[in-house]
């Protein structure tokens, strides 16, 4: 039976927080080097996490979405994918978006306030971060639907959070999915907490996987903080996203069990809603020292290796914060660009009046006082 | 603040101080008063707007609901219509989206629609407007989709004193109100505030201050650069400053009647241009006083751009330096 297939209640794992393997059978089929790959995205995730909010706390950067807890989801989800597949990310999938070729000193440039972080590469199939929740569910079920309308082959994967589901564009994409039957995999980011609301609170289904079951299609729940297991739950649905079986939906919902370490947002104060215990417990399940150990005792790592990927992580993280740095403040103009493909007489009139008062006054009088 | 009254003790707060004790006064007053939204419970909401209430109205009367805005304000609908007062939060106005639906197909038509059977006093509150260093989608000021739609009223205080007397007139309000809150000022400065609950009412506006030359109309936080600008121009214009406070309905009176006085006039505020308030008040002037204009009327407003990521907030806000330059061209016109 499929790995797809199980009761949406059955949490699949292959890791154990030991890092022991626990289900030979879904071992996935990964090369050493992969394995080693992986490993390597998620302590190079962690690490831009608490080097971007230690910038943050500096002033040095604006708000910011810390990941810390959820790299095992973000990274094998995001390696499951083919190079031709497209990623719909929410606002806190750094990490997948730096699997799938979306830079450091891009994602910096974002949370800096810079109109630079928000042009994604042409060769990166990623789309934009979708901040208002659940919103780009839809667009990933309408990508996907184009994709199939045109004859594609490729499978759309869209991150989103246990809060997402209670939205309405949640239901509305995943209701399309199934009618449609496009070629998606919705990964669901459940790491127990909407902010402050916990996720009870969103719905009283026992499992947020078991909603695809309304849609007609596979809900599977997976241990989010296993990159092994997210590995090869994603795989599967993109397999089958791309290449259904007799009688299948392309479609599959995967609720990924996890936790967030830190706070929401570099503004929000974790511990007026949550026990410091319950983030112990959770830390206990932490993906990086569970696939460290699974890289050590299977000998694809050895310490030393361990302390060159330290070393380079830091190394290539500090480079992206100096890059990110040394770029200056945008000119005004950004503002009015991109807005239309053309800009319309009244919009130049408007740029062109600014232009002016600002080479009057010079630019200290517009950017002091907010 | 001229028309403030203080009657007994007062506590300095700040604006979004100010929002917590409307609320808390009006549950205390009212039991049918109850709080709705994303984190507003144990939370306090993201900017403390609803700290304590959790603690002293307990789990049934400060909610905190399921990620979903068209339900928490088609419930609120619902609640209101079955005999409850609640005031729905939207975390921020760039996410009230979910919910226009219900806001502007029910909320803003229950009554008409009902001949009266089934009204809908309910508050949706939403922090608004830019200059926090926000993220996308966390700095718009979209007043004027609901302005433009009858039946709604729409409120945005722009001081701690205005903001509780405000709120507790929106929410003793038979009708929806929409309360918008000026969240760069949330914290900005701290005013008198009663304990005691009053009504500030709804539909007027205030001035701020007097002048003879120019009369300039704002509200919420761009009240305040409006009013530096004013000072900044002493010597060379009498600038007057109308805080509309309402913004729908429109204190015509005393919008014509500054200016009558003045016969020039320029408006502020951040919403972008095309659409905006300052279109209506320009041709509310041209249409009711025409023979007293002696200028065109100048919009300072935001550009007809999306918002910018925070980098290039401040060259989009209008400030000070803005403001000036507009009266200036009012007054030398
Ligand atoms: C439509 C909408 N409403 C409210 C918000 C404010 N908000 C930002 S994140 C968040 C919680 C999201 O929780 P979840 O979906 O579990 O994702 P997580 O942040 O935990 O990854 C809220 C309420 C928003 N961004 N969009
Ligand atoms: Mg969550």
């Amino acid at each position: 039976m499929s790995v797809l297939q199980r009761d949406s209640g059955e949490q699949i794992q292959v890791l154990s927080e030991n890092g022991q393997v626990t289900d030979e059978s879904q071992l996935p089929d990964l090369t050493e080097d992969e394995l080693v790959e992986m490993y390597r995205y998620m302590k190079l995730a962690r690490h831009f996490d608490q080097r971007a909010v230690s910038l943050q706390r500096q002033g040095r950067m604006g708000t910011y979405p810390p990941l810390s807890g959820q790299e095992g989801a973000q990274i094998a989800s995001a390696f499951a994918l083919d190079d031709e597949d497209w990623l719909f990310p929410s606002y806190r999938e750094h990490g997948a978006s730096l699997v799938r070729g979306l830079s450091l000193k891009r994602t910096l440039l974002y949370w800096m306030g810079h109109e630079a972080g928000n042009a994604i590469p042409e060769e990166a199939n990623i789309f934009t971060v979708s901040v208002p929740i659940a919103t780009q569910v839809c667009h990933a079920t309408g990508a996907a639907w184009a994709s199939k309308l045109q004859g594609g082959d490729k499978a759309f994967i869209c991150h989103f959070g246990d809060g997402a589901t209670s939205e309405g564009d949640f239901h509305e994409g995943l209701n399309f999915a199934g009618v449609f039957d496009t070629p998606n995999v919705f990964f669901c980011n459940n790491n127990q907490w909407a902010i402050s609301v916990p996720r009870e609170r969103q719905t009283a289904s026992e499992t947020l996987a078991q909603k695809a079951e309304a849609y007609g299609f596979e809900g599977v729940q997976v241990d989010g903080m296993d990159p092994l297991a997210v590995y090869e739950v994603t795989k599967r649905a993109v397999e089958k996203a791309k290449d259904p079986g007799e009688g299948e939906l392309r479609p599959t919902l995967i609720e990924a069990v996890q936790y967030r370490f830190g706070a929401h947002t570099t503004a929000d104060d974790p511990s007026v809603y949550r026990e410091e215990e319950e983030v112990e417990q959770w830390k206990a399940k932490d993906p990086i020292p569970r696939m460290e150990t699974f890289l050590l005792e299977n000998g694809y790592l050895d310490t030393e290796g361990v302390e060159a990927i330290e070393e380079s992580v830091k190394e290539e993280v500090a480079e992206a914060i100096d890059e990110a740095e040394s770029v200056t403040r945008p000119e005004p103009e950004e503002i009015f660009k991109h807005v239309y493909e053309g800009m319309p007489e009244r919009l130049r009139e408007q740029a062109a009046e600014f232009e002016a008062l600002r080479e009057t006054y010079g630019d200290d009088a517009f950017l002091e006082g907010h | 603040m001229s028309q403030m009254e203080t009657r007994g003790e007062t506590q300095n707060l700040t604006l979004v101080q100010a929002v917590r004790d409307g609320l808390r006064d009006e549950m205390r007053e009212d039991e049918r008063v109850l709080v709705m939204g994303e984190d507003v419970g144990k939370n306090g909401g993201v900017f403390r707007a609803t700290e304590g209430l959790y603690d002293e109205f307990g789990g049934d009367r400060v909610i905190d609901t399921p990620l979903a805005e068209s339900g928490i304000v088609g419930t609120a609908i619902g609640m209101a219509a079955y005999g409850m007062r609640p005031v729905a939060e939207m975390q921020f106005m760039g996410f009230i989206y979910p919910a226009f639906d219900q806001i502007v197909s029910h909320a803003a038509r229950l009554r008409t629609r009902s001949r009266g059977r089934f009204t809908c006093p309910m508050v949706v509150r939403a922090p608004y407007g830019g200059g926090i260093r926000a993220p996308e989608h966390h700095s718009e000021s979209t007043e004027a989709f609901f302005t433009h739609h009858p039946g709604l009223k729409v409120v945005i205080p722009s001081t701690p004193y205005d903001t509780k007397g405000l709120l507790i007139s929106a929410i003793r309000d038979p009708d929806p109100v929409i309360f918008l809150e000026p969240k760069l000022i949330y914290r900005a400065f701290r005013e008198a505030v009663p304990d005691e609950p009053y009504e500030v009412p709804i539909g007027e506006a205030t001035v701020r201050r007097e002048g003879e030359d120019v009369s300039v109309f704002t509200y919420g936080a761009m009240t305040r650069p409006t009013l530096e600008a004013a000072e900044r121009l002493e010597d060379e214009v009498s600038v007057e400053v109308v805080d509309l406070r309402t913004v729908s309905p429109l204190d015509e009176g005393t919008i014509l009647e500054s200016f009558e006085k003045t016969g020039r006039a320029a408006v502020v505020h951040e919403a972008p241009k095309t659409g905006g308030l300052a279109g209506e008040i320009t041709a509310t002037i041209q249409e009711e006083a025409l023979l007293y204009q002696e200028a065109p009327v100048k919009r300072i407003t935001g550009f007809d751009t999306p918002f910018p990521l925070y980098a290039l907030e401040d060259y989009y806000l209008p400030e000070a330096t803005r403001i000036v330059e507009g009266i200036r061209e009012v007054a030398e016109f």
